[in-house]
């Protein structure tokens, strides 16, 4: 099965960003995580807290964000990513619908654990919007099993206890936590109906992202990208990255035995 | 009035509180919710606790008539002397309970964070004490305020780890203690230090500091009118309210005007919990702007957030010149030199005397939450 590849972008970064997503795009991404930037993101690291300050420090605003993804000519999927407090300052509902009017998919709020989620769950749902959930090393198995039913989208497998970045190695819980998730599914629905399973966290080059994508269905990669971007890389100089770990995914589906003809794919809403 | 003794269902406060925290710390929330639950019904651990508040805090702090003042301003008040227990605060009443309980649970290290250093040197202290490894983070704008808690934490052996980001106050060295505990979740426990941060921090915190209240309650003679405490995320005055909430005293909490999140703030999510957060149109927090570091905080604990929507507790802010007037009118009335912190309570009380908020012949009973020992370059500065 092709492996999923799902880049992330801090949006606003740059003057230029929309050139980055669209970078991405023709790199063969298939669907773009875009972090719409806190002041306070307690999930983040050194380089997307960077980011996000950045972002923050030009004056971008969450209009201004939306008003220019609705105007580019994008294809893939977006995800917006995004704390739990931009969320309920209009309302989930509102935040939600104007989401969806922008052109998301989905919406992922790492402050929003599974017992706070219900009422941005409600107002996602009525908008269209899948809410991603995510998984985490240490949640339990009971626990695990409800947040894969209420996931919508995928399934995000935070592959390491800590905050987003890059990491030299891939941790080891990460195979570990996707083979629980996969199990929680097959337990709960049909194989055809399982949400691609995404290892986040720590996902830095090719050879991690190939490694994460055998855990999972695919791998989010954010901080060793938005790295590029801080140091100046060129939207053309990212198409390359991306392209390269695409390159890399491939290679691995290849070379891996034949068994799936399936694509997985980024939509799956199960209702 | 509830008294919220026991675990709020949820972490809730009415609409405010609640867990909004990554995944991967639900579960230390969880199993720290556990243990003060069991902590605080197990006698020994009470018994450990309260004798080290006696005999190395130094408690029960005095309650001390404000005479002078009281004979100028034409309202009695009496001063809940916090500024005289162990490190100088009454943050010494939460490390102490917390870091019991860190060590009860296993854990090897603590991180904490700190804006005027207060919070940070009295961590530092009972991780000393108790045999823990202590990490204190902190703005690099409070190191810079705040030399004299720095010198005093690293004395402690505590490692002072400055933080760069947003406001470099005490909101950001926040975030930076909870993106540490994510990482480190097994061996450390996350010594919050105040009423704020996901359930169970706002109740554990509260039900560590009434230990002021209760024993307010039980050293003054009457049942005040008024009772005054400082607010910033709201330790001091949460540990006074409970003393009081079934009471008719009037509960008073006094912010920082640069840091008003009763009156200036809204709802809204921040540091793990629901409650007043001083933020723009898109949610964005704002840089709260105190002279007192310790205030310098956009958001105010989810229960004083209740106390406030049901009406119960009222809450003021005074500007930054009133504090400065009134650390210096406490020194020369009373000879007690008061945190800039605990002056906010004590501007409120100069302010209104007298006045429909606080009319002649009131009985106030304040919390004087710290002393201002730390505060004498900034007063230095102003003057």
């Amino acid at each position: 099965m092709t492996k999923l590849l799902v880049p992330y972008l801090t949006a606003g970064v740059t003057e230029n960003w929309i050139d980055y997503l669209l970078a991405m795009q023709a790199a063969g991404a298939d669907a773009v995580e875009i972090g719409l930037p806190f002041s306070d993101p307690m999930l983040d690291g050194a380089t997307i807290q960077q980011a996000s300050d950045r972002a923050l420090a030009r004056g971008v605003t969450i209009d201004a964000i939306l008003a220019e993804i609705k105007g580019a000519p994008v294809r893939v999927p977006l995800i917006a990513f995004t704390y739990a407090n931009l969320v309920f300052r209009p309302g989930a509902e509102q935040f939600c619908r104007r989401l969806a009017e922008a052109g998301f998919r989905g919406l992922i709020v790492p402050d929003l654990p599974l017992d706070e989620a219900a009422e941005v769950a409600r107002a996602a749902e009525a908008a269209g919007i899948e809410l991603t959930l995510l998984v985490a090393p240490v949640t339990s198995d009971e626990r695990l099993a409800e947040i894969v039913a209420r996931s919508r989208g995928y399934v995000y497998a935070v592959s390491r206890m800590g905050t987003t970045g890059e990491r030299d190695a891939l941790a080891s819980t990460a195979a570990t936590l996707a083979a629980r998730i996969k199990a929680a599914q097959a337990a709960l629905v049909a194989p055809e109906e399982a949400l691609p399973v995404l290892v986040g966290f720590g996902v830095s080059g090719p050879e991690q992202a190939v490694e994460a994508g055998r855990a999972g269905d695919g791998v989010v990669i954010g901080s060793a990208l938005m790295r590029r971007v801080l140091d100046g890389a060129t939207p053309a100089d990212l198409e390359a990255e991306v392209t390269a770990v695409r390159a890399a995914l491939d290679r691995a589906d290849q070379e891996a035995t034949a068994d799936h003809a399936s694509h997985a794919q980024i939509s799956g809403h199960r209702g | 009035m509830p008294t919220l003794m026991t675990e709020p269902a949820a972490g809730r406060f009415g609409g405010f509180g609640g867990r909004f925290v990554p995944e991967s710390l639900v579960p230390a929330c969880d199993a720290l919710a556990a243990a003060f639950s069991g902590a605080w019904a197990d006698p020994a651990f009470r018994a450990e606790l309260n004798d080290l508040l006696a005999v190395y805090a130094g408690r029960p702090t005095p309650l001390t008539p404000a005479r002078n003042l009281s004979a100028a301003l034409g309202v009695e008040l009496l001063l809940k002397r916090e500024d005289l227990a162990h490190t100088g605060s009454h943050k010494i009443n939460n490390v102490l309970g917390q870091t019991l309980l860190a060590r009860r649970m296993g854990k090897r290290r603590i991180l904490a964070e700190t804006g005027a250093g207060q919070h940070g040197v009295a961590a530092a202290t009972a991780a000393a004490l108790l045999g823990l490894e202590a990490t204190i983070f902190m703005g690099e704008r409070d190191i810079e305020r705040q030399q004299l808690n720095v010198l005093r934490m690293s004395t402690l052996g505590a490692t002072v780890v400055p933080v760069t980001t947003g406001s470099r106050t005490l909101k950001d060295a926040t975030n930076e203690a909870m993106r540490a505990w994510v990482a480190d979740v097994d061996d450390a426990h996350f010594l919050l230090g105040s009423v704020g941060g996901p359930h169970p921090y706002p109740w554990m915190v509260r039900e560590l500091q009434r230990v002021i209240g209760d024993e307010a309650r039980s050293q003054s003679p009457y049942v005040p009118d008024v009772v005054v405490a400082c607010v910033g995320g709201g330790s001091n005055a949460a540990g006074t309210f409970a003393g009081f909430v079934d009471t008719a005293a009037r509960l008073v909490g006094v912010e920082a005007a640069g840091g008003a999140a009763m009156s200036s703030g809204r709802a809204g999510v921040v540091h793990g919990a629901r409650s007043m957060v001083l933020q723009d149109a898109d949610g964005q927090v704002a840089e709260a702007e105190s002279i007192a570091a310790g205030l310098d905080y956009p958001g105010i604990g989810p229960e004083h957030a209740h106390l406030g929507a049901t009406g119960r507790a009222e809450y003021h802010s005074v500007k930054d010149d009133e504090v400065v007037a009134a650390v210096r009118r406490l020194a020369r009335a009373e000879g007690i030199i008061c945190a800039l912190e605990s002056a906010h309570a004590v501007a409120w009380v100069l302010r209104e005397a007298g006045g429909p908020l606080l009319p002649t012949g009131s009985r106030v009973l304040l919390t004087l939450s710290g002393r201002g020992d730390k505060d004498m370059a900034t007063l230095g500065a102003v003057a």
